[in-house]
């Protein structure tokens, strides 16, 4: 009886402890600004758009990282207990990593379904939704759709348009502030698109390779044609036989363009390249891939100034 | 769903007749008439795919709404029947699950709860294949060594439910079946149900995310083998944050005192006050971008197989190095880690005190090419004295990340003169969606 009394102390003292802990370092959100968590860097700098400097903005996943295997690593829990709100690309581009995240966060704001967790891709316009049976014969397949979708700046426009809502009804006081922002950014991004239609418009139907399928919406916006991948299927590293079809098929389709994300090897793109006389390009999928690039304006006049660039040398 | 599929079908019913007037009224519409068209249609297309999203929201709807539905028999059946019947479900509380029963019991929606609420459903394959002599330890030279079944789903809008049941090639073990409340204040999170107890790192983890065949000698010797701490209980847990960006978690356990394989249990319960106790406490910080370290403090005691009088504690030290280059994340890697464990054991004659460790290092070559040693080093739990050691070399080959083949070289001398090599060849194959394990 000592004995289980004395476990019983010792489980009310751990317990007694982590209460007094909790009491010492308060949680809650601090008054003024929204804390956000956006899983990726193109989440977050969306947010920042509309949620100017009434919100603070955080990623977990940086830029040049491959967004579907981001360590889980206990740092984030903080940053995703104090958080208002969490904003995820879905799609299950994240399962591999941020659901434990979500659980051990403790906090109840941000639970898949609570007030606080934003799904971005009910507001976007998603491809490649697999029909019929899907298996893992076709590799890490995403049976709900494309999980890369925020390259398509119409696509960009209606994340922001969820992002702002949500944020009015977290924070219903400043909602005019975030539409007002919308409208702002709206307006920014219609006329950046208009530059940008008309910077890619000689090159509308280009045939190019990508590594992953991480490229359907940037290219179905401004009209290239993605005739095939580095990669067998998705998330399966690149074999010999395949990347011998890869040069035929560009060689047959006149394809002097690969794309690829900055997080996977160039050994097999730029053999590839070398066969077919092809470019080389490394691409940005996300904002804050490279140093400079650090808003959605930028992510595209990056990316759209390499494809010019390597359109310019192939022809 | 069918009334989002209307709207759909209305609405690009309502934009064909805008196509039409366009060309009918005037033989060349005005740049700005075009420029109008081309919004509206923008603003429709918008329309439409919010709606789609919306349907797609529907369709992956994974928490089932809190409050239970109204239900339309119960009106239907109170009109049809008279009083008695009604005085009768009335006198008999609520414990019918069928569709049209009046009440709401444990699991909810029953009939109306579509596929759609299923768990995600994983099953994970684990064959082993063992070549070499081991008299002290002998294993079959092939064996179906685990199929692990998980049933993962979020249970309402406070808690989410894990089971892990693990098949043997001879009966099932609940490897751990819990349910996690996420929603408690203070940022607490708590368990109950079976688990794996936060003693040190291996015992937290599952056979299929180890970076070898087997288990460490000291888990073997002082924390209860394969299957571990591994109880019924109540697990507290809390992150804090440290000065200098450290990370604190802190973890709080208690359980019924069962733990251990059947042969040598760790702890034993031999009374209902036989409660056992895991505390942890875990320390972790980013060095850089891609270097992060993480240093854990144990303590377990429980009573063992001599009697209620008799205590088993244990002291643990968990050190763990990663490396992750972000831009080459998915090609290499390298994770170094050691425990460092003492266990304190009162038994008849004398108290035996152990000590054991196992230090290893895994280094990625490539996408999918791991290779890894370990050495180990322990005393036994109920003999001390007799020292075993051992040392062995992992070589991981990762076809997708959905399967694994695995060969280990294991050399290992029990108490100092009998010597045993080993190969041991694994295979693990994963179905399904399995949850993703903390870091």
């Amino acid at each position: 009886m000592n004995r289980s009394s004395r476990h019983f102390s010792f489980t009310v003292l751990i317990v007694g402890g982590m209460v007094l802990g909790s009491l010492a370092f308060p949680t809650g959100a601090s008054a003024k600004k929204l804390n956000v968590v956006t899983s990726t860097t193109d989440m977050a700098a969306l947010t920042q758009e509309v949620g100017g400097d009434k919100v603070s903005v955080d990623s977990i996943a940086k830029g040049y990282q491959d967004p579907h295997f981001v360590e889980a690593k206990p740092s984030f829990l903080l940053r995703l207990r104090q958080a208002d709100l969490l904003v995820v690309v879905g799609l299950q581009l994240e399962i591999g990593w941020l659901p434990p995240l979500i659980t051990q966060s403790g906090n109840p704001r941000i639970q898949v379904g609570a007030g606080g967790y934003l799904d971005a891709s009910q507001f976007a316009e998603i491809l490649e939704i697999p029909q019929g049976t899907v298996t893992r014969a076709e590799g890490d397949v995403h049976p709900l759709g494309n999980p890369h979708y925020w390259l398509n700046p119409d696509n960009g426009r209606r994340i922001a348009r969820g992002i702002a809502t949500k944020l009015g009804d977290l924070d219903p006081g400043d909602s005019a502030f975030f539409q007002q922002r919308l409208q702002d950014f709206d307006k920014r991004l219609s006329e950046a698109e208009q530059k940008w239609d008309a910077e890619m418009k000689p090159y509308r139907g280009r045939k190019i390779v990508t590594y992953h399928r991480s490229f359907p919406n940037f290219a179905k916006h401004f009209g290239l044609d993605v005739i095939g991948y580095v990669e067998p299927r998705p998330g399966i590293p690149p074999t010999p036989s395949h990347t011998l079809e890869t040069i035929q098929l560009m060689k047959r389709e006149n394809c002097k363009v690969i794309l690829v994300e900055p997080y996977f090897d160039l050994k097999t793109p730029q053999s590839i390249g070398r066969e077919t006389g092809g470019q080389v390009v490394v691409y940005l999928p996300s904002v804050g891939g490279e140093k400079g690039v650090d808003d959605y304006f930028k992510l595209f006049d990056y990316d759209i100034g390499l494809l010019i660039k390597a359109f310019g040398a192939s022809s | 769903m069918k009334v989002v599929g209307l709207w759909v079908s209305a609405l690009l019913l309502m934009v064909l007749p805008c196509f039409g007037q366009s060309d009918a009224g005037q033989g060349a519409p005005a740049q700005s008439d075009t420029a109008g068209l081309m919004q509206k249609i923008r603003d429709l297309e918008d329309r439409v795919i919010s709606l789609e999203g919306q349907v797609r929201q529907l369709k992956t709807q994974q928490v089932p709404s809190a409050q239970p539905s109204p239900n339309p028999a119960a009106s239907e059946e109170t009109n049809a029947q008279t009083a008695p019947a009604a005085s009768q479900t009335q006198a008999v509380p609520a414990v019918t699950s069928e569709p049209g029963g009046q009440s709401v019991t444990l699991g909810g929606a029953g009939g109306s709860a579509a596929k759609a609420l299923n768990p995600d459903i994983s099953a994970i394959g684990d064959f082993i294949g063992v070549a070499g002599h081991n008299p002290m330890q002998p294993s079959p030279a092939l064996q179906m060594h685990e199929s692990e079944l998980g049933l993962q789903a979020i249970i309402d809008p406070y808690a989410r439910g894990d089971f892990f049941l693990s098949f043997g090639e001879e009966g099932v073990n609940l490897e751990e079946g819990y349910i996690t409340f996420t929603a408690l204040p203070a940022g607490i999170v708590a368990r109950v149900g079976k688990m794996r107890a936060a003693f040190g790192k291996v015992n937290t983890l599952h056979n299929h995310v180890l970076p070898w065949v087997d288990r460490p000698l000291v888990t073997n010797s002082l924390v209860g083998g394969e299957d571990g701490i591994d109880d019924a209980g109540v697990s507290v847990q809390r992150v804090f944050a440290g000065p200098k960006q450290i990370v604190f978690e802190a973890t709080g356990q208690m359980f019924r005192g069962d733990s251990g394989n059947a042969e040598s249990p760790v702890f034993q319960s031999n009374a209902k006050n036989d409660v056992s106790a895991v505390a942890h406490l875990r320390s972790y910080k980013d060095l850089t971008e891609s270097t992060n370290l993480d240093l854990g403090l144990s303590y377990a005691r429980g009573h063992n197989d001599q009697g209620s009088n008799f205590l088993t504690q244990l002291y643990g030290i968990d050190a763990t190095v990663r490396w992750k280059p972000l831009r080459r994340a998915i090609y290499h890697s390298f994770i170094g880690r050691s425990e460092f464990i003492w266990s304190q054991r009162q038994q008849f004659p004398a108290e035996q005190r152990s000590f054991g460790f196992y230090t290893s290092g895994d280094y990625q070559l490539g996408r999918r090419w791991f290779v890894g040693g370990r050495y180990d080093r322990s005393g036994r739990a109920e003999f001390a004295d007799l020292k075993d050691s051992g040392a062995s070399a992992v070589l991981t080959y990762w076809p997708s990340e959905f399967s694994q083949v695995r060969g280990q070289y294991r050399f290992t001398r029990y108490a100092g003169n009998i010597d045993t090599n080993e190969l041991l060849l694994q295979v693990m194959f994963s179905l399904g969606a399995h949850g993703a394990h903390p870091f």
